[in-house]
């Protein structure tokens, strides 16, 4: 299990470093920030002097190993645009990305596993068809006609809530859906179809040939075995708690993460952005590095495979 | 064995269908407390079916008629209440497959535990000690150390033991074993069967034993049906119907069996093959295959009736009642060979 676990640790650091020369590389040669931030028509030596200034003026090997050395030493640099800690600014905006996507993945767990199971436990039945058709429609229509949508519906139509900004916890509720709506349409539609293949299982069987109640079989016997595949996904969906709001984030002026993201890209602020970036990749590795303990907790086969 | 002892399952007109076809026809049975009786029939011949409708564990798109008594009480549409003290606490299973029967992410002490709590009114420490005391007596060497190991941990053999504890766990007067030993290899085979006479004996447990393979049956059993198609077709005590098979599939059986007792001869297998559920034939479903065949089997299926003392037949043309095949000795030489 040690051996294990340090596999995966050497594997997510490895990631990570991935992700970071990748971000790096590719800001450096997709534009030139002293062009965004001086503007088109700065004078020469005003150029020269911000690109001496960030050390832009250096071969592209020795800018990747000062950085490199920088983060190893846990600086994670400034801002381009007013010197702030490029970190200061990434964690500042933490809560307010929280703020959408925790109350979302409750509602995605919440809703999204009950209804799929529901629906398997009543398959064929009308709410079983309810559900298959809400889950597509759920999942397929991408978020920012979600959004746009439901802005139409509840604010414009309707006119109960707010379409945009974070004054009050109301603001949160429409962003919060259109973040949810997708992801409890993929749960409803995969720990369904995982507990449909369980429930064929032969030990489902046996469990009520010895006398045991329905419900109990369903709990204590069905239920963990369906967990396997919703553990996986669900472990994606922890890991873009960070970075999944993105799109929704800009559609509702929601000051998170994904809207300091947009706005440092558009501007090159290159030490925002690898920051972001950084901390997005962070995320994944540590809910992919849950995902492969929650397996072994779950299955003690793989446990078994893992010694 | 026709004398009722004081406790009984009685099937009478037990039917199946699965989407409006029926697959098991008229099943009328009585099995008294303490008897062995085997079902043989090939793959489909509704074998399992019959005993997984008495139960109510086919799943919900079946459509079961007829009846299933138990000491007189109707189990058929019965309340999940009694259903759930019948399962386990009266009337027991194990399966095919023993390593895909028991719950591959729970412990096995747990899952016998669990039986036992079911149906006996003891502490989750009482059952604990009774379950590993089950473990003991179904032959799993060290049991206490083992009670908290997971089923990929044991062979399939020890699988097919810790199931026959966990049907044990509520001690019932019957245990249904659905083809107990097809997924285990000979030796293994032979063990299981061993264990299942034991604890017969030892119990006083009435055993219905389904099978494909005529030597296992003759070995646990002393009463056979033989099924074809959904259908009883033969009944009659081991010894008397495997020495005078009289329907003519039955014969088929035994001719198909290679002898290791005498001369060298060519198997004769039975030609064509069962007619499917959806177009049996309207007469007798063996008709098509059977050597005997008159116009008579085309019209309508012949009814499972007394031949002699404990003997019954569905047949309009059965065999001739030729004495001394001795074929109860050759179906258990081939494989089972135990001491």
């Amino acid at each position: 299990m040690v051996r294990f676990m340090l596999g995966r640790l050497l594997r997510a650091f490895i990631t990570i470093i991935a992700v970071v020369t990748f971000a790096f590389v590719v800001l450096r040669m997709s534009g030139d920030p002293s062009q965004v931030m001086l503007g088109p028509d700065a004078p020469q030596d005003a150029v020269d002097a911000f690109r001496h200034r960030w050390g832009l003026d250096q071969p592209l090997w020795v800018q990747y190993f000062a950085y490199v050395r920088s983060i190893l030493t846990g600086d994670f640099g400034v801002s381009m645009r007013d010197h702030a800690s490029a970190l200061g600014l990434v964690l500042q905006r933490v809560p307010a990305t929280l703020q959408l996507t925790l109350p979302a993945m409750a509602l995605k767990l919440f809703l999204g596993i009950p209804a799929g199971v529901y629906a398997a436990l009543n398959r064929d039945s009308t709410t079983d068809r309810a559900v298959i058709l809400l889950s597509v429609l759920g999942f397929t229509i991408p978020s920012f006609v979600m959004g746009l949508l439901l802005v139409l519906i509840f604010s414009v139509m309707l006119g109960v809530l707010p379409s945009g900004g974070q004054d009050t916890w109301v603001h949160g509720i429409l962003p919060t859906l259109t973040l949810a709506i997708g992801g409890i349409g993929i749960l409803a539609r995969f720990s369904r179809s995982a507990m449909i293949e369980v429930l064929t299982q032969h030990y489902v069987r046996t469990a009520s040939a010895k006398g045991m109640s329905w419900r109990n079989v369903v709990w204590r016997h069905a239920l963990p075995n369906a967990a396997l595949p919703i553990v996986t996904l669900v472990g994606f969906m922890v890991g873009s708690l960070i970075a999944g709001a993105v799109v929704v984030e800009s559609i509702f002026s929601w000051p998170g993460i994904g809207r300091l993201l947009i706005v440092s890209v558009s501007n090159r602020d290159l030490a925002v952005v690898q920051c972001i970036l950084l901390v997005i990749a962070a995320t994944m590795v540590v809910s992919n590095l849950l995902v492969d303990l929650a397996y072994g907790w779950l299955d003690p086969r793989l446990a078994a495979r893992r010694h | 064995m026709s004398t009722l002892g004081p406790s009984f399952i009685e099937l009478s007109n037990l039917r199946v269908g699965f989407d409006g076809i029926e697959v098991l026809h008229d099943i009328t049975l009585t099995i008294a407390k303490g008897e062995a009786v085997g079902f043989v029939g090939e793959s489909g011949c509704g074998k399992s079916v019959t005993w997984l409708a008495a139960l109510g564990l086919l799943p919900g798109k079946a459509q079961v008629t007829g009846s299933v008594r138990l000491d007189g009480e109707e189990l058929r549409g019965a309340s999940h209440r009694l259903l759930e003290r019948v399962r386990g606490g009266r009337i027991a299973i194990i399966f095919q497959d023993p390593s895909s029967s028991l719950n591959p992410v729970l412990r096995v002490g747990r899952q016998i535990t669990e039986a036992v709590r079911l149906h006996r009114s003891l502490t989750v420490h009482d059952a604990k000690a009774e379950a590993v005391r089950l473990m003991d007596m179904v032959g799993i060497p060290d049991a206490r150390r083992r009670f908290d190991l997971y089923p990929h941990e044991f062979s399939g053999g020890q699988c097919q033991r810790l199931m026959i504890a966990m049907a044990l766990a509520g001690q019932p007067d019957y245990l249904i074993a659905d083809e107990p030993t097809t997924a285990l290899d000979a030796t293994i085979q032979a063990q299981i069967l061993d264990l299942l006479n034991e604890l017969r004996a030892e119990t006083g447990m009435a055993t219905i034993f389904i099978s494909h393979d005529l030597g296992a049956v003759a070995q646990v059993c002393d009463r056979v049906c033989v099924m074809y198609a959904g259908r009883i077709v033969e009944e009659g005590r081991t010894a008397d119907l495997f020495d005078h098979p009289r329907h003519p599939y039955t014969r088929g059986l035994f001719d198909a069996i290679p002898r290791l007792n005498a001369p060298r001869r060519r198997l004769l297998p039975i030609p064509g093959m069962v007619p499917s559920a959806k177009d049996m034939p309207s007469g007798c479903a063996f008709s098509p295959r059977c050597p005997n065949a008159v116009a008579a089997c085309l019209e309508a299926p012949p009814q499972l009736g007394g031949l002699t003392a404990g003997r019954r037949l569905a047949c309009y043309q059965p065999m001739p009642s030729l004495s001394g095949l001795g074929l109860t000795e050759t179906a258990k030489l081939p494989r089972y060979a135990t001491p």
